[in-house]
């Protein structure tokens, strides 16, 4: 009952060694998320926490634990290489934890993805990760807020995402699977190939799109749930009340200077295609429920 | 990361663009051998703060015009008088305007014709992409409305790069015949070197002119760099004018903090970029106006949320203060434990309201209400929002 990542999941942490790896690794681990291995290059042969082994190289992961998703926690300079090097290792899934990647790298690492050779789904960078609840959990999220059920939920924010996910588990609405797809300007899986994926699940009933100012992201997002979308759709913009050219905290969170990229178009572009709106984020689920009684 | 126009030819001039000779002065004694140096009759006298509109600027005394040609260099004096340390207002500063701290003069040149030139990173494509136009020297976005034909608009693979024909196929849609072509195709070559290498979010050359005797020169340039790339240009990042920013953002900057001052009264502290800016988009639908944008991120500290504190509380315009956290990484405990800090170092004097939620809430309200801290806790972002734009409401 999801999508992307499940019960059979078999995660490969990259950067597991580092203190962030290895802090998230734990709570993962504890959630129920099987961690087959992870790589720090040099430190192949030992083990992580006398539990896990650790690789030197991704490919080495994939092909003697069998790992089929990967989640990266290295720093920005080094984390455009490792999505490189787990798209070289034709891993299915990657999810990048990593905020502060350069613009330009992750140009490189887009336009590799989009080739044709290319076997790998990338989600974010800079993005909370991935989680189908009591299954498994891939990322930073605080597992406990989520509770298994059949709303897909889709974000470019985290703590927002907490926020949304809580008032629908506190309703009594379960999640089939939550993805943040991050707020850099470049990325992997946009708000459209979310919004598809959810749409094709059989085990999702409901969807909720949590978008932000700049781009045009949601605005084709809304242009495919018009014409495709039959499942009820509730959705949310953050910055309704942000200056124009300022960048707000998220790298791809901007109106720019001539007025492109606002919270107001936004939200046209989902009345127009029929999506529930909240113009109140503590409505989010509530927006939902208008239009989906689960 | 912005940078003035005598950096941005500066750095053009090192990648083979010509711009017309100049030199920045930031006194009078720099003004003086500034203008002796250009040696000519006519001068261009350009005030650097770091946004557009300067010429039809007009400064907070009355004085017209952040660029001047003067004839002479008597003139070119009194309009750096003029200038120097006097606040610019354009039409992208906002009202308060910029003080001009540095001056740049440059020689006139005789113009036939102005283009436009750029190149920026599209999001949406993740492509590179050359900008150009036969109508520069005004407003582009403006051309872009008025008359989307006149824009040329070419995407470059970022994996392979500009290539001599794509210098070509905009030169020759630019009108430009023979030896222009040339003079074009090394300027704009050099112009997507400096953008790649170091890592430009934005390059723009506006306007690019012919002179009356053929050649090509870049009149005026901007450029924007990829915050995220600086650590890998030391060169770039030593051009950062501390200056053109509010000194509560480089506080919060130095803090490790998300922080953009913004025009209202309540100041918000939140954890994570997207609550933040909803928590700000709520603080609006109830009727407030929001003070700033600020995220604390995932991991802060306790001296990090004093920090935070201090840098609200230093906007003489607060007048109350919303805390909304929803602790995943970020402990509820740990953020209570850093406000009860907070409050004994600083002296809180407006409403304070906090919303807590998410990892180790109940922990965290429990050190909330044992401390002495006067505060009124919230259970949901409404409530919060609700209750401190009531409490403002009623201070004034």
């Amino acid at each position: 009952m999801s999508i992307l990542v499940n019960k059979n999941t078999r995660l490969v942490v990259q950067g597991i060694t580092g203190k962030t790896g290895t802090f998230h690794t734990q709570q993962c681990v504890e959630y129920g998320t099987n961690v087959v291995a992870g790589v720090t290059p040099g430190k192949g042969g030992q083990l992580w926490e006398n539990t896990i082994p650790v690789c030197n190289t991704l490919k080495e992961a994939v092909n003697e634990h069998g790992a089929n998703a990967s989640v990266i926690y290295v720093p920005p300079a080094f984390a455009a290489d490792s999505i490189l090097e787990a798209i070289d290792a034709e891993i299915p899934l990657v999810i990048c934890i990593t905020e502060g990647v350069p613009v330009r790298d992750m140009a490189e690492v887009r336009n590799r993805l989009d080739a044709k050779s290319t076997k790998t789904r990338l989600i974010g960078p800079n993005c909370p990760g991935i989680i189908t609840p009591g299954e498994c959990k891939i990322g930073i999220m605080p597992g406990y807020i989520h509770k298994p059920g059949r709303v897909g939920v889709i974000s470019r924010s985290g703590t927002l995402t907490y926020e949304a996910v809580w008032q629908l588990t506190q309703s009594g609405h379960g999640q089939s699977t939550c993805i943040g797809i991050g707020g850099d300007p470049i990325n992997g899986t946009s708000q459209l190939d979310a919004v598809r994926m959810l749409n094709e699940d059989p085990d999702t009933d409901a969807i909720i799109m949590i978008g932000e100012i700049g781009g045009s992201a949601e605005e084709e997002a809304c242009a495919y749930i018009k014409e495709n979308v039959k499942k009820p759709v509730a959705g949310f913009i953050a910055g309704a009340s942000a200056p124009k050219g300022r960048t707000m905290g998220h790298a791809g969170a901007i109106v720019s200077a001539s007025g492109a990229g606002t919270a107001e178009a936004k939200f046209s572009a989902m009345e127009d295609a029929g999506v529930s709106i909240a113009r109140n984020p503590s409505e989010i689920a509530g927006a939902l429920l208008r239009i989906y009684k689960g | 990361m912005n940078i003035h126009e005598y950096q941005a030819k500066n750095l053009l001039e090192q990648f083979g663009v010509p711009v017309p000779r100049g030199y920045a002065a930031t006194n009078t004694k720099e003004i003086q051998s500034a203008i002796s140096d250009i040696g000519e009759e006519m001068i261009v006298v350009k005030a650097q703060i770091h946004a557009g509109g300067r010429g039809k600027g007009t400064f907070t005394d009355g004085y017209k015009g952040g660029v001047k040609v003067v004839k002479n260099s008597d003139e070119a004096h009194k309009a750096a008088k003029q200038m120097l340390n006097n606040t610019l207002v354009t039409a992208q500063t906002g009202p308060k305007g910029r003080k001009v701290q540095t001056l740049y003069f440059t020689e006139a040149c005789d113009i036939e014709h102005e283009y436009y030139l750029a190149i920026v990173l599209d999001r949406e494509s993740a492509q590179s992409m050359i900008i150009a136009s036969t109508e520069g020297g005004v407003d582009i976005e403006a051309v872009a409305d008025a008359t989307p034909e006149k824009l040329i608009r070419l995407p470059i693979s970022p994996t392979m790069g500009l290539r001599s024909h794509h210098c070509r196929s905009v030169a020759f849609a630019l009108g430009f015949e023979g030896e222009q072509v040339k003079q074009f195709s090394r300027i704009l070559t050099g112009l997507y070197k400096m953008y790649w290498e170091k890592n430009a979010m934005l390059v723009e050359i506006n306007p690019l002119v012919k002179t009356k005797q053929g050649k090509l020169l870049a009149l005026d340039a901007k450029v924007s760099f990829d915050g995220n790339a600086l650590f890998k240009h030391p060169d770039i990042h030593s051009l950062r004018d501390l200056n053109e920013e509010d000194p509560k953002e480089i506080e919060a900057s130095n803090n490790d903090l998300a922080y953009i001052a913004l025009d209202g009264d309540i100041a918000c502290m939140v954890n994570g970029a997207g609550l933040a800016m909803a928590t700000m988009d709520i603080i609006q639908s109830f009727g407030g106006s929001p003070a700033n944008f600020l995220d604390v991120g995932g991991g802060a500290n306790e001296d990090q949320v004093t920090a935070a504190f201090k840098i609200i509380l230093s906007d003489p315009n607060v007048r109350g203060i919303l805390v909304n956290i929803f602790g995943g990484i970020m402990q509820c405990d740990v953020i209570a434990r850093g406000i009860v800090a907070a409050a004994k170092n600083v002296d809180i004097t407006v409403p304070l309201v906090v919303r807590l939620e998410g990892t180790n809430v109940e922990a965290g309200k429990k050190i909330l209400r044992e401390s002495d801290v006067a505060l009124t806790p919230a259970d949901s972002l409404s409530e919060a929002a609700e209750i401190i734009v009531q409490k403002v409401k009623s201070t004034t």
